[in-house]
């Protein structure tokens, strides 16, 4: 074996002590090192950290971002979503191919430079966005695609392809990015200016057990799109026996068209931080974990600081605040390009070194979640309002919006409207307020809730944003009168299919056979009877999933069935001779032909 | 024994004790829930999904999910007989399975699973897949991954009875497959031909060499009683 590699390998693993739990961060390291991580590296990690081959493969070969094949220095991941597409990720795609002589999935032949796809990158109010290793470029056309390949292969060093920076803290010396926060419209709760250490001074002023009353009296539900209620999760975990618990907040933001944890992060690190230290104080936890997305990579040093800085003001780390003095402290980890990891369980396994396959529930986190011990999961916003809850109280909080959605929500809103990025809104707010705040452009349709949430159409539109009506995580995605409503369906089906885990059969296999229906009839090739097909198929892969992603992957095509069934229905016909439009004769016939060296007589009749 | 408890499948009570399954409290009873990954003295996985069953309306798997007092439990509806048959179906469509020549053949779980449905042809799109390697190196034992159905039995037995890691599972979604502990071969790893991980296989995508057709038809595991028999048996005796 090359000796420097091994040298290398073993020097990473010492970084991460050898410990086989950490073997996403030790692969992503190794990455970032060797541009892949081979078969040589693979036995090398393995010996180091004393696990089997197998195990580190499966893990490596799992994430999106991890690659056991060779890659370019560089790596151009160019966003696939359906805003992105909207906004001309194709001329960007062309633009791209042509000026690095090379396809997507390919790498220039002096092994410098790499073209992918990738799903949704948290940009989609600066569509078309793309990713040049960890460095975010935004508001992309033909003309950019070009000049960053012709930049790129003058120095090769992606920051340097980022010329202006965006507002609020995307300037910040430790993050430097183009990205903007667009925030449209701020709020109470999250998006407010805050003193820090506020929230937490008071509520380590109260005993763990009045924490979690005061966030059960504010009536507060977690807001990354199951709507839990966060104190009874809070409770339970507190309740739980184990030698240490955890606190884990989910920064995997990885649903298409989602991206106000962003702007939380990029804003208000501080006070999701400090809800954080509250969650581990509440339920008796010493460790709190920030799994944060990989495409999030940029923000990473900017946290840290953040962290380092609370570390110094006596906010983090041994003996907190000197009332109440208890030991927190919050690690970072990484995600490495897989949207299933936003699933609560299939996080935990991925912060566990392993590959990020959902967890058998139960026992549920609150009882054996991070290395089978009590863990509280909570989104990103969810943390900010608990903490907002501390500064203003609970009384305060249960005001804003209706009683069973108290508090506001941000939304993520983008797609065919002139004011796309992040609102801060009260619970129980309209569709329609929405629609008309956000400058929609003659709207025909609604994506309410990213990818797997549902498609509403203009019936919909005096239906409210809260847990009671149209619940949501907060992404919001625009389509006017001249869109073709099937294919934001079709690319939603298509991210499914790449995204499944794989664990269980109706979603690895469903998901498919979905989606291959879909383009069917897309084709013209439907008959009326394929949409009974798609709603059967769908009820079954919802009922029998494992996990949320099977159980809510159908959405698209089922909501979309009932909003939109006109539009199916124009693509499908009734089969005029005894063979269905799906079934290609002349293909069928075309192996025999050359087999027999002559064209079939019947196709010729 | 003190803390039995009893709750019902399809209206029969049943009896469990705290820490069974569903599955296992079933067919203590004499009641066969289909499964597939599932594979008695195997940690259970959950993954294929043929024994889901309703538990106070709310689908579970059977095979994992813990029994507890008074639930309500369907078992045999016409829903969900629909949707097993989906999932076989799907599972056949996936891979690449040719019955007629298969050493497996009248042994085979998928097979038997299927006649038990009255599944004569699947009705989802073949998939046909291209790229399914198969694995000749060992002198031993082969891997034909065209007939693999991911149900994960031989990883948890070559981990957990055999104490070794040969098996498990790399890349995801429909491109996931079975892998060993190697660069590539089998006969890479310490796979050996006494391994328990050899017996679970519920299909022919794991095989002993130099064994296929030699149980003649007609004393085949399933060939004149479906699978699940031996179970529902259990219930005529008592
Ligand atoms: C496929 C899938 C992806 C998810 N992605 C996220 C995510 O990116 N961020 C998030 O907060 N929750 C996500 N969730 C929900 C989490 O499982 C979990 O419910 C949530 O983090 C709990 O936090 P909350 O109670 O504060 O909302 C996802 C769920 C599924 C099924
Ligand atoms: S539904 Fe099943 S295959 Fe899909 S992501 Fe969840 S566990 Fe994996
Ligand atoms: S036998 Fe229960 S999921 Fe496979």
């Amino acid at each position: 074996m090359d000796e420097s590699l091994e040298q290398a390998v073993s020097e990473i693993c010492d970084q991460y002590n050898n410990d086989p739990t950490r073997l996403v961060d030790v692969a992503r390291a190794v990455q970032a090192r060797f541009g892949h991580v081979g078969s040589p590296a693979m036995d090398a990690i393995a010996g180091n950290l004393g696990i089997q081959r197998v195990e580190v493969e499966s893990c490596v070969s799992f994430y999106s971002f991890l690659s056991t094949e060779p890659q370019g220095e560089v790596v151009i991941r160019l966003c696939d979503d359906v805003i992105d597409e909207m906004k001309g990720s194709s001329r960007v795609a062309r633009a791209f191919r042509k000026e690095l002589g090379i396809d997507f999935g390919e790498t220039t032949p002096d092994g410098k430079i790499s073209l992918e796809w990738t799903p949704s990158i948290g940009m989609c109010d600066q569509a078309p966005a793309a990713l040049v290793n960890d460095v975010v470029l935004t508001w992309l056309s033909s003309d950019a695609a070009r000049r960053i390949v012709r930049e790129l292969r003058e120095h090769m060093d992606p920051q340097k392809l980022v010329h202006s920076f965006g507002d609020g803290n995307n300037s910040h010396e430790l993050v430097r990015a183009m990205v903007d926060n667009n925030i449209r419209k701020t709020g109470p709760v999250v998006l407010a200016p805050a003193t820090q250490g506020d929230a937490l001074h008071k509520a380590l002023s109260m005993s763990p057990a009045e924490v979690i009353r005061e966030v059960k009296t504010a009536r507060l539900r977690g807001r990354g799109g199951a709507g839990f209620p966060t104190g009874m999760k809070w409770d339970f975990t507190r309740g739980s026996d184990g030698d240490h618990k955890y606190v884990v907040c989910n920064a995997d933001e990885g649903e298409p068209g989602t991206f106000k944890d962003r702007v939380i992060l990029t804003e208000r690190a501080e006070l999701l931080f400090e809800g954080m230290v509250i969650a581990g104080y509440a339920v008796g936890a010493e460790t709190g974990i920030l799994y944060l997305r990989g495409e999030y990579a940029y923000l990473r040093a900017y946290l840290e600081h953040v962290l380092d800085d609370m570390r110094e003001k006596g906010l983090l780390g041994k003996g907190i605040c000197e009332r109440q003095p208890f030991d927190f402290d919050i690690r970072i980890q990484m995600g490495a390009g897989s949207y299933v990891c936003g699933e609560e369980t299939a996080l935990l396994s991925s912060c566990e070194g392993k590959r990020g396959d959902p967890k058998t529930r139960p026992p549920f986190p609150a009882q054996k979640g991070y290395l089978a011990q009590p863990t509280v999961v909570n989104n990103v916003e969810t943390l900010c309002c608990a903490a907002r809850i501390f500064e203003k109280g609970s009384g305060w909080f249960a005001e804003i919006g209706p009683h069973g959605s108290p508090g506001t929500k941000l939304l993520s809103i983008s797609g065919d409207c002139s004011k796309p990025g992040v609102y801060e809104l009260p619970m129980g707010v309209s569709l329609a307020d929405v629609l008309e705040l956000c400058g929609a452009r003659d709207p025909k349709a609604v994506q309410i809730g990213g990818a797997s949430g549902r498609m509403v159409g203009e019936d919909d539109f005096e239906r409210t944003v809260s847990y009671d009506d149209l619940a949501t995580g907060g992404a919001l995605m625009v389509f006017s009168h001249k869109r073709d409503i099937l294919k934001p369906v079709r690319k939603f089906m298509e991210f499914f299919v790449e995204e499944s885990c794989g664990y269980c059969t109706p979603c690895r296999v469903g998901n498919k056979l979905l989606l291959q229906c879909l383009e069917r009839i897309m084709a013209g090739k439907g008959v009326p009877e394929d949409l009974e097909y798609l709603e059967r198929l769908s009820e079954n892969i919802v009922t029998a999933s494992r996990c949320g992603l099977g159980q809510t992957s159908p959405n698209p095509i089922r909501t979309s069935l009932k909003s939109f069934r006109v539009a199916y229905e124009d693509m499908v016909q009734e089969p005029e001779g005894a063979l269905r439009p799906s079934f290609d004769l002349a293909a069928a016939l075309a192996e025999a032909e050359e087999i027999a060296g002559r064209d079939s007589t019947i196709l010729n009749e | 024994m003190s803390d039995t408890f009893t709750f019902t499948i399809d209206g029969v009570e049943v009896a469990a004790e705290p820490g069974q399954t569903i599955l296992e409290a079933a067919q203590n009873a004499g009641i066969y829930i289909p499964r597939l990954c599932h594979r008695d003295g195997l940690e259970p996985a959950g993954a294929c999904r043929v024994c889901t069953v309703m538990v106070d309306g709310r689908p579970q798997t059977a095979c994992n999910f813990p029994a507890s007092e008074g639930v309500v439990v369907d078992n045999e509806t016409d829903q969900l007989l629909e949707l097993r048959r989906d999932i076989i179906d799907m599972l056949f469509v996936e891979g690449n399975h040719w019955c007629m020549f298969c050493e497996k053949s009248g042994d085979c779980e998928l097979q038997a699973l299927a006649y038990r449905f009255g599944i004569a042809a699947p009705s989802f799109p073949f998939q046909f897949p291209a790229d399914r390697q198969a694995d000749l190196s060992h002198p031993d034992i082969w891997i034909d991954r065209d007939r693999c159905i991911l149900c994960g039995r031989c990883v948890r037995a070559s981990r957990d009875l055999d104490g070794k890691h040969v098996f498990d599972f790399v890349d995801r979604g429909p491109a996931k497959r079975i892998a060993v502990n190697a660069e590539a071969r089998l006969r890479d790893t310490d796979a050996d031909v006494t391994d328990e991980a050899l017996e679970v296989c519920p299909v022919g995508a794991l095989m002993k060499k130099g064994t296929g057709f030699d149980v003649p038809v007609g004393r085949r595991t399933y060939d004149w009683e479906p699978i699940g028999s031996e179970i529902e048996k259990r219930q005529t005796q008592e």
